[in-house]
């Protein structure tokens, strides 16, 4: 059943990891993606696995569930593999057959690129872990709040995020029940060609549209009632505060990015 | 006393309706009391409901909340704080995920300063029992839960009036009698004053007074021992008596002498254990 | 006559994992056609996963349905077979519509079964007639109709698959008491006129108390079965796994915890006044 989906990919947990402030962890995050571009030796690549196992620890995270979050990415992992493995051009032939051929260089790009996107996607995906989507987006929109100047409304479009997260549950119920009330009358979603399959999906489809208008229309008419009225003037119960682990947080980074460099300035 | 809500005379049609849905409606409420709203579906006792608030605003006549007309757009926030509105389906109305973050929306639009927020979020949420639940999931909860979760939403906002649109159709039993529980000790012990809509007669019995709609109008108005006693009036508004009322009606009717507004079942247990002697 | 029976049920939900859990537990049930059966319960006793094995919606964990003797899990055909015998009305159904007119909503069941035009074309007219949906409605949007008249639609929706038995989870919820009656009574008649079985999921005893035969569940299990009259008697119980009486009969239960000698298993009003004034008469009764 669609209810088994374990949906948000968060572990709550007390560590030093899961206690950083949301922003601290998104700025962080940026970093590690900008310092994975920077990589430019082997050296770089052990040290950032490093890196990532020893936060991964920190924060009590199997890494397990790290590997786990790289599987629906398999296919693009080795799509990019056998791309740079086959088509970069070059002398120093490993294997050479007709137009195909594998170099040297080929072999050394892909893994690299292996590495790269592993080391990404692993870790966003200890952000995600690690912090509940609600922290997310109120550091997103704390960190985007100096765009309010340039009348970019981040208020509304964090309020949005925060809806949509708290009513993904309630739509797949809601898909969950038509369902079974349309296969109660017959409806039969599995087999059929194509086009007759997504025409029985229809059934589905219209009611689940019409049900979601009618929640946002409710929704929003509570909202109201509850004296919502955009984000000006607007307070927050929750304040984020920034404090010594954060600072030390952000020591780390530095040092992290500065060894990546260093490392690449010396080829090791 | 003076009303804390006054209608004078209103009417409202919706476009392309047939007939009017509210047709020259006239009714105070009176501070810290609880009325109950009953009607067949259709007999606008939504509509009614909705005038409260000034999420609609009568096409004639006016409503006055705390001498502020709902018709002026000035006074559409002062009126939403002072008149709190919780309505029949506890999903669409939780806006965060997590419980207090909910419970703090109101307050947070409504400007108040961080620390208050936190003491009223927690009062709140402790005046209908939820306080335990604070860092819950709300879709998580039983549909009572979510539903006193919605109460303490709008409690935040610390409202004189709490106006509850079929808070209960949605519910099981439990979860109906945790919300008429809540409701009612919300009126008793904290003063606030409750218009609940409902239409089920076993939960309007608790009220001081009843509202009974028919067509847009007033049909009936009291004391549920003087509407519950009129049980065929009742029958032809499509409404019906609670058990305890046609219990009353049938044993007076061969003579014994009960009161008829012993309406909750251990009210009338009573009374009529009394009554035998 | 059909008969439908549930041998040894159980299932267990996100088994395996840590959010395991067991909503039905080896549960046995015969029905048969011809006859009005109550399924009471709180929340979360098991009620809807048993509803959705009768149609084999979901897959027992353990044990199995049999419709006439066969297993309606046995094959593919089984399984189509049952969801048109066994026919299903879920808790506001009216969110399930989608057709642009009400006739095409009520005939969505019937063309899945392939039937032809004309028997399409009776089964709705007749379906809607049952629960008293004029034809003048057929050709309106299903979403333009009154609240009453949307679970009218959706509930011949399943009506015209003419199911020889008819489960319905909870179809007065949210109307109000004269459309409740009115709705019930259309119901009861459909039954009765077609010697089709009527399975009432529901939470309100005053319906409950109106079917010939009484089911209770708690906690996944079957714990009461019989009439209205022998599971009511049993006021303890019920209270116990948290349901409600009945009005009259919570009275009466109020009344004998007073001292009064009530007789057990009183559940209207008229049963109760009547014992209360027979005792009147007794003067010195045990009060």
């Amino acid at each position: 059943m669609l209810k088994d989906i374990t949906l948000g990919q968060y572990f709550p947990g007390d560590t030093p990891v899961h206690r950083l402030d949301p922003r601290t962890k998104l700025v962080l995050t940026l970093v590690y993606i900008v310092a994975i571009f920077l990589i430019g030796s082997w050296g770089g690549y052990a040290l950032t696995a490093a890196a990532l196992a020893a936060v991964t620890a920190l924060a009590h995270i199997r890494p397990r569930a790290l590997f786990r979050g790289l599987k629906p990415l398999v296919f693009i992992i080795l799509f990019t593999a056998v791309l740079n493995l086959f088509f970069t051009p070059g002398e120093d032939y490993l294997f050479h057959w007709r137009f195909i051929s594998v170099t040297y260089t080929g072999l050394k790009r892909a893994v690299a690129m292996v590495l790269r996107v592993m080391l990404l996607v692993s870790g966003t995906f200890l952000l995600t872990y690690t912090t509940s989507p609600l922290a997310i987006t109120d550091g997103l929109e704390r960190l985007l709040s100096p765009l309010k100047k340039l009348h970019v409304p981040v208020y509304e479009l964090s309020l949005m995020m925060c809806i949509a997260l708290r009513f993904i549950p309630t739509l797949i119920e809601e898909t969950d029940r038509i369902m079974s009330a349309q296969k109660a009358r017959g409806a039969d979603l599995e087999t059929g060609t194509l086009p007759e399959r997504a025409r029985a999906l229809l059934p589905l489809l219209i009611p689940l549209f019409i049900s979601s208008f009618r929640r946002a229309d409710e929704l929003a008419l509570a909202m109201e009632c509850r004296c919502y009225n955009g984000g000006q003037g607007r307070t927050r119960m929750k304040q984020l505060h920034m404090a010594g682990r954060d600072i030390a947080a952000f020591g780390c980074g530095a040092l992290f990015v500065a060894a990546i460099l260093i490392l690449r300035r010396l080829g090791i | 006393m003076d009303p804390v809500i006054r209608i004078e005379n209103i009417s409202y049609a919706y476009p392309d309706a047939e007939r009017p849905a509210l047709d020259g409606v006239s009714l105070d409420i009176l501070p810290g009391t609880f009325t109950a709203v009953l009607g067949s579906n259709g007999s606008g006792k939504s509509t009614l409901a909705k005038h409260l608030n000034a999420i609609l605003t009568p096409a004639a006549g006016r409503v006055l909340v705390d001498g502020l007309d709902t018709a002026d757009e000035q006074n559409l926030l002062p009126i939403r704080r002072r008149v709190g509105m919780v309505f029949q389906n506890p999903d669409n109305q939780i806006v965060a995920n997590v419980v207090e973050d909910d419970v703090a929306f109101a307050p947070e639009n409504l400007g108040v300063e961080p620390g208050e927020i936190r003491r009223r979020v927690d009062n709140a949420l402790r005046q209908v029992g939820m306080y335990d639940f604070r860092l819950h999931a709300p879709h998580l909860l039983s549909g009572g839960q979510k539903q006193r979760v919605a109460i303490a939403g709008v409690l935040a906002m610390d409202p004189a009036v709490l106006v509850l649109d079929e808070p209960t159709a949605m519910l099981d039993p439990r979860g109906r009698r945790e919300v008429v529980a809540a409701v009612e000790q919300l009126c008793r012990e904290r003063g606030i004053t409750v218009v609940l809509i409902t239409h089920h007669m076993d939960e309007a019995v608790r009220a001081d007074r009843i509202v009974v709609m028919d067509r847009g109008r007033i049909a009936l108005e009291g004391a549920p021992r003087d509407i519950f006693s009129q049980g065929q009036a009742l029958r032809a508004l499509g409404l019906d008596v609670p058990d305890t009322a046609a219990l009353i009606a049938r044993l007076n009717a061969a003579g014994l002498d009960i009161d008829p507004g012993a309406l909750t079942p251990e009210a009338c247990a009573a009374a009529i254990k009394e009554a035998l002697g | 006559m059909s008969r439908l029976e549930v041998k040894a049920l159980t299932h267990v939900y996100s088994q395996g994992t840590p959010f395991e859990k067991t909503a039905v537990q080896d549960l046995d049930l015969t029905v048969e056609s011809g006859g009005t059966v109550a399924l009471i319960g709180h929340t979360g006793s098991g009620k809807s996963t048993l509803i959705s094995h009768l149609n084999a919606l979901l897959k027992p964990t353990s044990g199995t349905v049999l419709l006439d003797g066969e297993d309606i899990f046995a094959s593919k055909a089984a399984i189509r077979s049952a969801r048109f015998r066994v026919g299903v009305v879920f808790q506001y159904p009216e969110y399930q519509l989608f057709e642009q007119t009400v006739f095409a909503d009520i005939a969505y069941g019937p063309k899945n079964l392939k039937l032809d035009s004309t028997e399409v074309d009776r089964r709705v007219r007749q379906a809607a007639a049952a629960v008293g949906l004029e034809e003048s409605l057929f050709d309106q949007s299903p979403l333009e109709l009154s609240g009453g008249q949307k679970r009218r639609t959706a509930i011949a929706g399943v009506l015209a698959m003419e199911p020889e038995f008819l489960v319905l989870d909870e179809p007065t919820a949210g109307l109000d008491p004269a459309g409740r009656e009115e709705l019930l009574e259309e119901l009861f008649r459909w039954q009765a006129q077609r010697g089709a079985a009527i399975l009432l999921v529901t939470h309100d005893m005053s319906i409950a108390n109106r079917c010939q035969r009484l089911l209770v569940m708690a906690e996944g299990r079957l714990i009461m079965d019989g009439t209205p009259r022998a599971v009511f008697a049993q006021s303890e119980k019920l209270l116990s796994v948290g349901l409600d009486l009945p009005g009259a009969a919570h009275i009466a239960q109020l009344l004998r915890q007073a001292g009064l000698a009530l007789p057990p298993s009183l559940y209207t009003v008229e049963e109760l006044a009547d014992a209360i004034l027979s005792l009147r008469g007794k003067e010195g009764a045990p009060c």
